[in-house]
C-alpha cells in the first residue's frame, strides 16, 4: 500500500467512530484526513483548542479569513452553528468532559491502552501543547496511526518507553492493518484489513493480541 | 473617559525584568504593532507568557532572537524552529505548561485566586515528578500557582474610549483571560469608536481591565495571510 492509500485506509475506518450530533477533535496528522469520509448529512462538531467549535474543511484558495485558523495555523471555514470561544473555555469542554471523541496520533501505544505521542527526549520537545488535556479527558480516545514505524518497529507496544501522553486513556488503535482495543486483560484484536493475515498482525504487533469470541472482524 | 494613547506612551510603562503577558495563538489574536515596538525599545529581561512563539522570525520570535526575552513560559513551539533551537541551547530558558492548565494559571491570576488543583498529567512521571502535589478529597493532584503580569499585550478587533473590548473569530483565544490577569493592560486595535458605539451585549473584555488602547494605523503585513498555510 502506497502512503496515501494506507493513511486514507485508516481515516476512513476512523470516520465510523463519529456518529449524529458529536464534539469531535482531531489531532495533527492522519486525523486531519477523517472528516472528509464522513457522509454530508451526519452533522458533527470540530472543537480546534484555539477556540473554534463547528470548524468546517480547510478553506478555499482566496476565501482565507486573517482571523480564523485551526491550532495548527491552517485557514479554516465554519459549519452551521459553530461558535467561538477563548482558551479558557475551549479547554473547560475538553476537561469537562465535552468532548464526545478525540483523535489523535501516536509515537507508541501499549495494549494497556498507555499513550506516547509527545515528546522524544533529546530529539524532539516541542511542549505539551493541548495533547495531555485531550488524551486524558476526551470521552472516549481513538489512535490513528500507522501500524509500524518507519524501521518497522511495532508502533503498538507492551510498554511505552517513551515519556506518556496519558495512561490508559486509549479506547481504540486504528490501523492499515487492524482495529484494536486496550482492556484490562490486554489488547483485543477486533478487526482485520482485507488481505491481512492474522499471523501478519501479530508478527507486527509487539504485544500479544486477544481475538473476541467470534474472531476479528473484517474491514 | 478616554484610554487612547500612542504606543510610545502605553509601551513607557514596560520595563525591564517585567512578566509580560501576551494574547494570540499563532497570527490571530497576536499584538505585532505592540511587539515591533517593544522590541524598537529594547526592554530587556523579559519573562514572556504566549501559548506559543509565533513563527519563525515574527512577532514574539524577533524578542527571543533579539535576545530580550530571559525566559518563555509556554504551551508549544512546533512551529518555530529557531526558539526551540535557542532553548536548545540554553539561549532562553522556556517552561513549558498543558495549553488549558496555562490559561487556568492566567485565569485564576486574574479573578485573584493563588493557584488551582489538576489531574492533568498525573499520571504522567515527566510532569508529575516535577510538580508539587497534594493530597485533596482523596486523590493526589498537581498544585499549579495563579500567574500575574506586569503588563498583558493584547490585540482586538475594536475598542471604545473606556477600553471595551471586542475579538475577531480565533482572534480571541489568551486576550481575554490575559486582560485580567496583568497590572498594566495594553491593548491594540483595529477600529476605535465612541463610548455608547458597542452594543453592551457584544463585549468581550469589560473597560475596566484595560488601561492603555492604541489605535492602530495600519496593519503590517504580519497580520495577513500566510502563504505557507495556504491550501
Amino acid at each position: 500500500m502506497s502512503t496515501t492509500s494506507y493513511k486514507e485506509k485508516i481515516a476512513a475506518r476512523a470516520a465510523q467512530e463519529i456518529s449524529e450530533g458529536k464534539v469531535v477533535n482531531f489531532g495533527i496528522g492522519i486525523p486531519t484526513l477523517i472528516a472528509k469520509f464522513l457522509p454530508p448529512e451526519v452533522q458533527f462538531f470540530v472543537h480546534a483548542e484555539n477556540g473554534v467549535l463547528g470548524m468546517g474543511g480547510r478553506c478555499p484558495r482566496g476565501r482565507e479569513d486573517r482571523n480564523l485558523i485551526d491550532a495548527g495555523g491552517a485557514y479554516v471555514e465554519l459549519v452551521p452553528g459553530a461558535s467561538f470561544s477563548d482558551s479558557s473555555v475551549s479547554f473547560a469542554m475538553i476537561r469537562g468532559g465535552r468532548l464526545d471523541v478525540a483523535f489523535l496520533g501516536a509515537l507508541e501505544v501499549s495494549g494497556k491502552g498507555d499513550l506516547a505521542n509527545w515528546i522524544i527526549p533529546g530529539k524532539y520537545a516541542p511542549g505539551i501543547g493541548g495533547a495531555m488535556e485531550v488524551a486524558q479527558k476526551a470521552r472516549r480516545l481513538v489512535v490513528v496511526t500507522n501500524h509500524n514505524d518507519r524501521a518497522d518497529n511495532p508502533k503498538i507496544v507492551e510498554e511505552c518507553t517513551l515519556p506518556l501522553t496519558g495512561k490508559a486513556c486509549v479506547d481504540l488503535i486504528i490501523t492499515e492493518i487492524a482495529v484494536m482495543q486496550p482492556t484490562r486483560r490486554g489488547l483485543l484484536l477486533l478487526e482485520i484489513a482485507e488481505g491481512v493475515e492474522l499471523e501478519e498482525v501479530r508478527q507486527r504487533t509487539g504485544t500479544e493480541l486477544l481475538l473476541p469470541p467470534e474472531g476479528p472482524g473484517r474491514f | 473617559m478616554n484610554k487612547v494613547c500612542s504606543l510610545e506612551q502605553a509601551l513607557g510603562r514596560v520595563n525591564p525584568g517585567d512578566m509580560v503577558m501576551v494574547g494570540g495563538f499563532g497570527v490571530p489574536g497576536t499584538p505585532f504593532t505592540l511587539l515591533d515596538g517593544l522590541l524598537k525599545g529594547g526592554v530587556n529581561e523579559l519573562t514572556v507568557v504566549k501559548n506559543e512563539a509565533n513563527e519563525d522570525h515574527m512577532g514574539i520570535s524577533k524578542l527571543v532572537e533579539a535576545g530580550l526575552v530571559r525566559k518563555m513560559i509556554t504551551t508549544h513551539l512546533g512551529l518555530n524552529k529557531t526558539v526551540i533551537g535557542m532553548m536548545n541551547r540554553g539561549e532562553v530558558e522556556v517552561e513549558f505548561y498543558p495549553q488549558g492548565i496555562l490559561a487556568e494559571k492566567i485565569r485564576a491570576g486574574g479573578a485573584g485566586l493563588f493557584g488551582l488543583l489538576t489531574d492533568i498529567g498525573m499520571d504522567t512521571e515527566l510532569l508529575s515528578s516535577t510538580k508539587q502535589t497534594m493530597w485533596f478529597e482523596g486523590r493526589e493532584l498537581i498544585v499549579e500557582s495563579a500567574l500575574k503580569g506586569d503588563v498583558a499585550l493584547l490585540h482586538a478587533a475594536k475598542a471604545d474610549r473606556f477600553g471595551n473590548l471586542v475579538y475577531a473569530k480565533s482572534a480571541k483565544n489568551f486576550n481575554p483571560v490575559m486582560a485580567t490577569a496583568a497590572t498594566t493592560v495594553i491593548a491594540e486595535v483595529e477600529e476605535l469608536v465612541e463610548i455608547g458605539e458597542l452594543d453592551p451585549e457584544h463585549v468581550h473584555t469589560p473597560g475596566a481591565f484595560v488601561d492603555h488602547v492604541v489605535l492602530l494605523e495600519e496593519l503590517s503585513k504580519e497580520y495577513g495571510i500566510l502563504e505557507h498555510h495556504i491550501i
